[in-house]
């Protein structure tokens, strides 16, 4: 038997299950590593030869090469571990959330303000919702990239 | 007889801790979410337990992909507060509670609760940011926590996690390991995470102030009809992080009432959105 994934349905959600952990294992335990400060100094000093170290998937390291977090999650990440690379940035979790949702800075901060993203319409797939994918990229960074 | 006195549940925000570490706390975007636990500061020097029962999740700090435990005692004397990337908190290092933690384990898996016993173990912002809340900064000449702290770290990280209901059941099965403790002392028993947001994907940002209130609602007077929400509803309704409230059952389970005893006293409940990608919950509930 399969595992039950009753989320799949869910729009612009990718869960954490077995099947997503077995395929970023590495990707993880790379972003584990950012834990220790000398490591971090060594990642940034050589972000792709850091990289070379681990036993990820060239797509996985291209991901974090690019800072794209949806990407990454593709490829196995959680944003628990992947928010160690933002930490390495200096970047905030509300700048990590906010960079995959296409928003800039402001925009996804003004959203949170005015009493964050709705739930109606991003129940299911296939509802019209702004977290739907027919609806991306939702804000001027995305816009400004495509 | 040791005794649970008082439940306490408050989100864990990362941000909530760097605004306090940054001196922030008065700037215009947090002075309301820090007016709303001012009573429970008070309320914690006035009413100051011997021991803190904090259930928390580790956010991949402690627990890499090496070990994933679904339910872990720190056992440890002491837990350091966690480097997460951005450097540790400047928080004092949390005293455990060892003979309190090891007597727990012991009943709770006589229970059929198949815990993690740990006894090294950082804590990050799930533990942390609790205690900054509700003890305010320490000052630097008593730079420590009022009491010891006996973590609890449930997994809600990599699926599956723990449904509602197996964790406001091992609430009740925690009471029990408490109050057969011999020694007369006053426990807190805390649930920590939540309220409803989602960290990841097209769908960041998620509020559900519905959901939450309802919750509220529950937790408070009806806990066994919110131990029945199904995970699914947390995830759709709450946001994929939103599924950190089955803790908050965790400590709900410990109370009298669940065990036959007179409903809680209601001493505090807060609500605010938002702090940095999340809706923050605050309630306090007396036996």
């Amino acid at each position: 038997m399969a595992l039950d994934k009753p989320y799949l349905d869910v729009p612009g959600t990718i869960i954490f299950d077995a099947d997503q952990s077995r395929k970023g294992y590495w990707l993880n335990q790379f972003c584990m590593s950012l834990m220790k400060a000398e490591n971090r100094e060594r990642f940034k000093a050589n972000e792709r030869a850091y990289l070379d170290e681990w036993d990820m998937t060239e797509e996985q390291k291209l991901a974090v090469l690019a800072r794209d977090l949806n990407w990454c999650m593709r490829t196995g990440g959680n944003i628990y571990f992947l928010a160690k690379i933002g930490a390495t940035d200096g970047k905030s979790f509300q700048q990590m959330a906010g960079s995959m949702t296409g928003m800039t800075e402001e925009e996804y901060r003004n959203m949170m303000i005015n009493g964050g993203r709705s739930v109606e319409g991003n129940r299911f797939v296939g509802e019209n919702g702004d977290a739907q994918a027919q609806n991306q990229p939702q804000g001027a960074a995305g816009k400004k990239v495509n | 007889m040791a005794k649970i006195t008082a439940s306490v549940f408050t989100s864990h925000v990362p941000a909530i801790g760097a605004a306090m570490d940054l001196g922030k706390t008065q700037e215009p975007y947090w002075q309301p979410l820090f007016a709303g636990y001012q009573y429970g500061k008070q309320w914690m020097q006035e009413n100051k337990p011997d021991v803190i029962f904090l259930v928390f999740n580790d956010h991949a700090t402690a627990f890499s992909l090496d070990f994933i435990p679904t339910f872990a005692i720190g056992t440890a004397e002491k837990f350091q507060p966690a480097d997460e990337g951005w450097g540790p908190r400047p928080v004092p290092v949390v005293k455990g509670h060892p003979e309190l933690a090891s007597h727990i384990a012991q009943s709770v898996i006589q229970q059929d609760f198949d815990l993690t016993i740990v006894n090294k173990m950082d804590v990050d912002h799930g533990l942390t940011v609790p205690l900054s809340l509700m003890c305010g900064q320490p000052p630097a000449e008593k730079f420590e926590w009022p009491c010891p702290v006996i973590p609890f770290a449930v997994n809600v990280v990599q699926y599956p996690v723990p449904s509602g209901q197996r964790c406001f059941n091992l609430g009740k099965a925690i009471r029990k390991a408490i109050e057969s403790y011999d020694e007369d002392i006053n426990v807190h028993i805390w649930g920590t995470g939540g309220m409803s947001h989602q960290l990841q994907g097209a769908r960041a940002g998620l509020i559900n102030k519905e959901f939450d209130k309802a919750f509220l609602d529950k937790l408070i007077n009806d806990p066994q009809a919110a131990a029945d929400i199904p995970h699914m509803d947390y995830v759709r309704e709450a946001g994929s992080e939103g599924i950190e409230l089955v803790m908050w059952l965790i400590a709900r389970g410990a109370m009298n009432d669940v065990a036959g005893g007179k409903a809680p006293t209601l001493k505090h409940r807060f609500y605010h959105v938002p702090a940095s990608n999340t809706a923050v919950g605050h309630v306090i509930l007396e036996n």
